[in-house]
């Protein structure tokens, strides 16, 4: 038989139990990640091979229950019982057998064959923690194998347990039943016999699950069933669930957890015991000098600065690398190539598209360097602890922190640094106002604008505009939370796991994935876009052809003045009658009452595939075509374009709300999950700097400035 | 399964969230409803659960606790919901 048999198995467990670190051992480099269909939450596939025999590995999301009240928890549960893995392994993290025990109780429930991976097994025994696992697994029914994820020991061993448990599904049933107490089994027997008058029911689900999650008024169980003709069915459950009610004086769903955790607390009084004192832990000691009164926030704030100076300092050197790379191929196609549209699609459509999606590669490697070793170190969740109380005043959560700040570096990393967030309301929340912090895209126009209307007074009218974009996006956020996320909060219950050394591998797997992400998910709508948009500044053809040399130096210029910028994949164009010039002309009315002409219109226009292009649109539409000496024709330009500082000024905050540039739609879009966000996003963003830009015109002359 | 048959006064429980750094408590009954309280459950936070105030954060919100032997920070205001009985005073 030349078969390779295939089996399916999902990795279950608690966040922070270390499932990542088994998963990574089990599959190695064979791994790919995806979104569970249609929706945000993250999905890691891979494939392990051991004895010749392959299996698919699932990691479903951490969870610390499966019941149906976050998407994780409904998505875990339904691959669980749709997707009928083969076996499911449970990652139990050794040290905090009670909690994670838990979820145990509801695999059991699921009747899903289990095998338990007791991980992290060394660091329950140096807390002096023993366990009798032997015994343990005959009481719960389930196989255990001690592990240590991270230096891959009890892996063979868990994959042999895994391999026995495949083979001996149906031939011995050793299926144990949880013990709720005689009156909720006999409520348990009531639906049960409900269900069974009904034919089919049984065949997909447990019937004693099913039992169960109807007295829990599970919706969407219930929404499940509703399908059918049910009506029998849950009418009794309503009559079991008054029943316990009445007889408990609680609610059903705290009367069954309180029956699990029971269960869970008399399996392990026979089976663990602590050998030494439970004193202060490394971890304890670690703690109370990070997040004490005070060095908590010193510290948080010395962690913060160098994450942002590694990202956006360090990671600028690659970035001009990159720069170079990219203006040096495309001098070298203009030397090879006799002047044609192909060439220009060639060096300003594709290589400035490509340029434009390379330059944000190093940022995001960096940065999810930098995260991942804080959440694999168990600080993060200190961080959300520090910064908790700041962020819910604002109606966010503590771990939104992390991404706003880097919004000041760049907001594509930072949106994509949302993923630490858990609940889906902070994240959609947290992606939005993103774009309103600052980016360092964004700095050059202030420096050349600022530079030429305020002089000596530049520094402080950058400075407003970047806190300006925070009071913003603390309104705007304010706003949103009270139309679109309404309802309920979730409650900040934020698990602090022990400080633990994090590991090369997981740290480096964590990054690349991040980066392969972004290249394959964002890279091509990045590229194809950009081609697009130097499409419609490069038609209709001019007689002349111009400025791709102008383009190029630009690259160069900006590559070298300020590293912290991206290549900008300007259009090469000969201003007005391109379709661009086109589209600047028809919308002028619309920002004419801002006080800005076509000209300014079209460089905001170009604005919306980076925000630095905004400079180089200016150095060719106010007619420097030598840039060498670009900077004070522009700056002429300028003074002749804009009629006065508070246009200037108008102009600024326009450039900080609108949208920052197309990599950041795409990557919104990407993350928030459709592209209603993204269209939400670049809709509010214009119409807040139209709003923000004309009240500013407006003020400013009822001040008589101007 | 040890369900708390007791005698005391309701009296005599306090919200968690009056609670000093080191206090060692007893849940007596968690508060509200829902999501709110079924998460709350589930991370253990049941009748007759141990507790130990570890600290406040720097800001004096969130709280952590230390509960089943793993760590768990809360929002002061969501403390308010569990009502606990003292045990033993704090260190600080």
């Amino acid at each position: 038989m030349a078969v390779t048999s295939r089996y399916t198995i999902a990795l279950a467990g608690n966040p922070n139990s270390g499932k990542t670190t088994i998963f990574n051992q089990l599959t190695g480099s064979h791994q790919k990640v995806g979104n569970w269909g249609g929706v945000t939450v993250e999905k890691k596939e891979g494939v392990a091979r051991v004895n010749g025999i392959e299996y698919a590995v699932i990691d479903l999301p951490g969870t610390y229950s499966l019941s149906a009240y976050s998407l994780e928890e409904v998505i875990a549960r339904d691959f669980i019982i749709e997707g009928k893995p083969d076996l499911v392994v449970h990652v139990v993290d050794a040290g905090n057998l009670e909690r994670n025990l838990y979820l145990t109780t509801q695999l059991i429930e699921l009747g899903a064959p289990v095998v338990i991976a007791l991980n992290m097994f060394d660091e329950a025994q140096g807390k002096g923690l023993e366990v009798d696992y032997d015994h343990l697994s005959k009481l719960l029914g389930i196989p255990m194998v001690p592990t240590v994820g991270h230096r891959g020991k009890g892996i063979d061993k868990l994959m042999e347990a895994v391999g026995k448990a495949i083979d001996d599904r149906g031939s011995r049933s050793r299926h144990l039943q949880l013990p709720y107490g005689r009156e909720i089994e006999d409520e348990i027997n009531e639906i049960q016999h409900a269900i069974l008058g009904i034919g089919g029911l049984g065949d997909r689900y447990s019937t004693r699950w099913l039992a169960v999650k109807l007295l829990e008024d599970d919706a969407v169980v219930k929404k499940r069933l509703e399908l059918r003709s049910t009506d029998g069915i849950l009418a009794q459950a309503m009559v079991s669930r008054d029943h316990i009610q009445e007889m408990f004086d609680d609610d059903v769903e705290t009367v069954l957890t309180d029956r699990r955790y029971g269960f869970v607390a008399g399996a392990l009084r026979e089976t663990i015991r602590m050998s030494k004192e439970q004193r202060q832990t490394i971890s304890d000691h670690i703690d109370n000098v990070l997040t004490s009164r005070h060095l908590g926030f010193p510290v948080f704030f010395l962690f913060m600065w160098a994450l942002f100076q590694l990202t956006f300092s360090l990671g600028a050197r690659p970035q001009a690398w990159i720069a170079t790379g990219i203006t040096m191929t495309s001098k070298a196609a203009v030397a090879v190539m006799p002047p044609s549209l192909l060439r220009d699609l060639i060096v300003d459509g594709i290589l400035g598209g490509v340029g434009g999606v390379l330059v944000f590669l190093p940022q995001i490697l960096i940065l999810f360097l930098g995260i991942s070793v804080l959440e694999d170190t168990g600080y993060m969740a200190r961080a959300a602890f520090i910064m908790d109380k700041v962020m819910h005043t604002v109606g966010l959560h503590g771990k939104s922190f992390i991404p706003l700040v880097m919004g000041f570096g760049c907001n594509v990393p930072a949106i994509m640094a949302t993923r630490t967030l858990e609940s889906r309301r902070d994240r959609l929340l947290t992606i939005l106002i993103n774009p309103l912090m600052s980016c360092s895209a964004r700095l050059p126009v202030y420096v050349l604008v600022a530079g030429t209307f305020f002089g000596v007074a530049a520094g402080h009218v950058i400075f407003s505009l970047y806190l300006l974009g925070i009071a913003l996006a603390i309104g705007v956020g304010q706003i949103f939370r009270r139309t679109l996320f309404r309802g309920d909060a979730t409650p900040f219950v934020m698990e602090l796991p022990p400080y633990r050394i994090p590991t090369m591998q997981s740290t480096l797997i964590h990054m690349w994935e991040k980066g392969s992400i972004y290249l394959k998910k964002m890279g091509s709508l990045i590229l194809s876009f950009s081609i697009i948009i130097w499409f419609l500044g490069a038609f209709p053809r001019h007689s002349t052809s111009v400025s791709t040399s102008v383009h190029n130096t630009s690259v160069e210029q900006i590559a070298s003045t300020d590293p912290t910028q991206q290549v900008d994949g300007a259009p090469s164009y000969s201003p007005s009658d391109t379709y661009i010039g086109r589209i600047g002309h028809v919308i002028e009315p619309v920002l004419r009452p801002l006080g800005f002409d076509w000209r300014m219109s079209v460089a905001l226009l170009t604005g919306f595939v980076a925000k630095e292009v905004v400079v180089s649109t200016m150095g060719v539409l106010y007619g420097s075509n030598q840039a060498e000496n670009g900077q004070a024709a522009v700056k002429r330009g300028l003074k002749r374009s804009i009629a006065s500082p508070l246009i200037a000024y108008a102009f600024l905050v326009f450039v900080l709300l609108y949208t920052p540039c197309l990599a950041t739609v795409i990557t919104i879009r990407r993350e928030a999950g459709g592209w209603k966000w993204a269209a939400l996003a670049v809709g509010y963003e214009l119409v807040l700097a139209w709003i923000m830009a004309f009240v500013v015109v407006r003020a400013g002359h009822l001040l008589g400035l101007g | 399964m040890a369900i708390m048959q007791s005698t005391q006064n309701p009296l005599d429980s306090v919200p968690l969230s009056t609670c000093r750094e080191g206090d060692r408590v007893r849940i007596k009954k968690v508060k509200g409803e829902g999501a709110f309280k079924r998460r709350l459950t589930e991370m253990g936070l049941l009748k007759g659960a141990e507790i130990t105030i570890q600290k406040y954060a720097p800001l004096r919100d969130p709280m952590e606790l230390v509960i089943k032997g793993y760590h768990l920070s809360i929002r002061v205001e969501e403390a308010a919901n569990v009502l606990v009985q003292p045990m033993s005073r704090g260190w600080r």
